[in-house]
């Protein structure tokens, strides 16, 4: 059975689309991401599931119920907010137990919930602080308590880790993920950040001007972005992408960089369904950590050697980010964290053309 | 050690201090000087004054004047001093005072929550009032009274001020609470509150600072109101400024300056508390946010 189901779903503010047919199918138990640029509609999205807003045309139905044009108190789901949103002149205990007493829950079994709760996410000494004496990460705890205390079929994060520092980002981001794996309960998160997506997701949905570009499992959509948008949005630092022309040579198909000669790389890969772009133009796509020192590729990556101009680094300390100059182009490689070389000198460097992706430049859909 | 060259700008800036002072000391005794009389005339008996003139010292400190004023005075026939007039004024001060705040901090709530299509007009047209001056809307609230019956009445005067008082409030109101968070509002929609349980158990609670000042506010403004207390008032109804009036409009005796000096200043009392122990949540209240 569907946890949430969104069909057809169009949005408009007087003469602006924001939404423009949104379909999402989401299994019980999964954890869902939405991710995208400022102003893709991601959080307009999570309002219309919440019921905060409503869609100009579209079904929700959650847990096979439809929902549509039911209020948020009936949906069985709870919110938690980026600025927490937390009741400021009740203590934690009320924040906790307001939704609680709003549908007449009676008071024992209200205080063995909050009880239970305040265990689980460690704010048991909060209990009877008001929201402006704690801290930013413990503030965030007591929003997702009072979210956890509902026992909803969904759960809605509405960028919740963005008002807080790098340092209990990561720290919030993986008890997210803890509490997730604990509870088994299907959750919709809503970021502008790409590693949090990575990182929490079971399927991310990239979305981009109103519409999802892509709905698959990280893996997939890190490996075989659906198109240049996405192939240029997740990971980071950002895949490079330039062009080149396609050539058959040898019953070997590569792709060639730069204009007369150039220089040509052999994908390594048996592509039959490519022989009608033989002789044109595309748009390659290579991740920085495909581009790296010679000894260092994966004994199954397919080598192709280039040699490029050092343009700047940028010792991560980790490793060593280089911007290099091949040909016309700029592009980022990923060197071992010791690798310090000068600025301005040529390099010869081994890309990984097995994960190389090819998009076609007019439609920007991958091809391979 | 200390230079001549120093020690010039430093007597430049004494220099304008005190000219600062001197003239802040004489504007200070221009406003003081009508109190003090009457202060000083409010000690003094009906036979001092008649005999020098209205400026000049008590020989004694004697609370005469006041326990007249307060409680045996006549005024316009009747000979209780200005504590009854000061009770209508507290019946129509207190529920005018307490109704316009309540629906201000409805008004408010509604205009900045949840808007809706031609709110920003309804405000707009609701601020207006606070632009209106008393004397155009003299003739309209008399025709009003008059057919609601309520012509001469402490309610009449209760419902003037109340609706009077709504464009203050609102606007204070409104203007304070645009400082909450929407966020909260959709927190509580999803919690299942409803639109008054909001403004019970969320709003309210964070409405203190603007409540003082909207309270203070419309105190101070319809207890020293005059206009219409005058016109929709008559005989024992009246409130303590209308009372004021009569008293001084005593033509059947002598104008007992002491008596009118006193009665004036019990009269002025209560919105010289309010101000005295108020005064800074007033201003606190004016600029503070919503939520910290």
């Amino acid at each position: 059975m569907s946890a949430l189901s969104v069909k057809k779903l169009h949005v408009r503010f007087g003469s602006v689309e924001v939404l423009k047919g949104i379909d999402l199918a989401v299994e019980s138990g999964e954890f869902i991401v939405l991710v995208g640029p400022s102003g893709c509609g991601k959080s307009t999205l999570l309002s219309i599931i919440a019921g905060l807003e409503r869609a100009t045309e579209g079904q929700i139905d959650i847990g096979g119920y439809e929902v549509t044009n039911v209020p948020p108190k009936d949906r069985d789901i709870a919110m938690v907010f980026q600025t927490y949103a937390l009741y400021p002149a009740m203590s934690v205990r009320g924040n906790i137990t307001f939704g609680m007493e709003c549908r007449g829950v009676a008071r024992g079994e209200r205080d063995q919930s909050v009880d239970r709760v305040a265990k689980l996410l460690q704010i048991e000494s909060l209990l009877d602080r008001k929201p402006s004496q704690l801290s930013g990460g413990q503030r965030q705890r007591v929003a997702m308590g009072r979210a956890l205390v509902r026992n909803p079929a969904l759960f809605l994060f509405d960028e919740p880790l963005s008002n807080l520092d790098a340092k209990l980002r990561v720290e919030m981001r993986m008890e997210i993920k803890r509490l997730h794996q604990r509870l088994g309960t299907t959750m919709v998160y809503v970021t502008h950040d790409q590693v949090e997506a990575m990182t929490l997701a079971t399927r991310i949905a990239v979305m981009h001007q109103g519409r999802i570009q892509q709905f698959a499992d990280p893996q997939t959509i890190y490996d075989q972005p659906a198109n240049l948008f996405v192939a240029r949005f997740m990971g980071s630092p950002p895949m490079n992408t330039f062009g080149a022309r396609l050539q058959v040579a040898d019953g070997e198909l590569s792709a060639v960089v730069g204009t007369a000669s150039g220089v040509a790389l052999r994908l390594g890969r048996r592509v039959e369904n490519l022989q009608e772009w033989n002789g044109r133009d595309v748009m390659l796509g290579i991740r920085p950590e495909c581009i790296t020192q010679p000894d260092a590729i994966r004994p199954r990556g397919f080598e192709q050697q280039i040699d490029a101009c050092i343009e700047m680094i940028e010792p991560t300390g980790a490793e060593t980010m280089a911007l290099i100059r091949f040909g016309d182009h700029e592009l980022m490689a990923r060197l071992g964290p010791d690798a310090r070389p000068a600025v301005g000198s040529m390099v010869r460097l081994s890309v990984d053309m097995n994960k190389t992706c090819l998009f076609d430049p007019v439609s920007e859909e991958r091809i391979a | 050690m200390i230079d001549a060259r120093a020690l010039a700008p430093l007597r430049a800036a004494l220099g304008s201090r005190i000219a600062i002072y001197a003239l802040l000391l004489v504007f200070a005794l221009f406003y003081l000087t009508p109190m003090m009389v009457v202060v000083l005339n409010s000690f003094r008996s009906f036979e001092e004054i008649t005999r020098s003139s209205v400026l000049g010292f008590p020989t004694a400190l004697r609370t005469d004047n006041w326990v007249q004023a307060w409680g045996t005075y006549c005024i316009a026939g009747a000979c209780s001093g200005i504590k009854p007039y000061m009770w209508n004024s507290l019946m129509i001060v207190v529920p005018a005072t307490l109704l316009s705040t309540l629906f201000g901090a409805m008004n408010g709530y509604v205009l900045s929550l949840w808007r809706f299509r031609g709110s920003n007009i309804i405000f707009g047209v609701i601020t207006f009032g606070v632009f209106l001056p008393a004397q155009m809307k003299l003739v309209p609230w008399a025709i009003v009274l008059r057919d609601m019956g309520l012509s001469n009445s402490i309610s009449g005067l209760v419902l003037v001020h109340v609706i009077q008082g709504l464009a203050f409030t609102t606007l204070f109101c409104r203007n304070y609470y645009l400082n909450v968070p929407q966020d909260l509002i959709k927190a509580a929609k999803i919690d299942g509150a409803g639109f008054l349980q909001i403004f019970w158990r969320i709003i309210l609670p964070l409405s203190p600072p603007i409540l003082i000042v909207t309270i203070i506010w419309q105190f101070t403004g319809i207890w020293n109101e005059f206009l219409y207390g005058i016109t929709f008032s008559e005989g024992s109804q009246r409130p303590v400024t209308a009372a004021l009036m009569a008293l001084s409009a005593n033509i059947a005796q002598a104008r007992e300056y002491g008596i009118e000096s006193a009665a004036v200043l019990i009269a002025a009392l209560p919105t010289l508390l309010v101000y005295l122990l108020g005064g800074k949540y007033f201003v606190r209240g004016l600029t503070a946010g919503a939520v910290k």
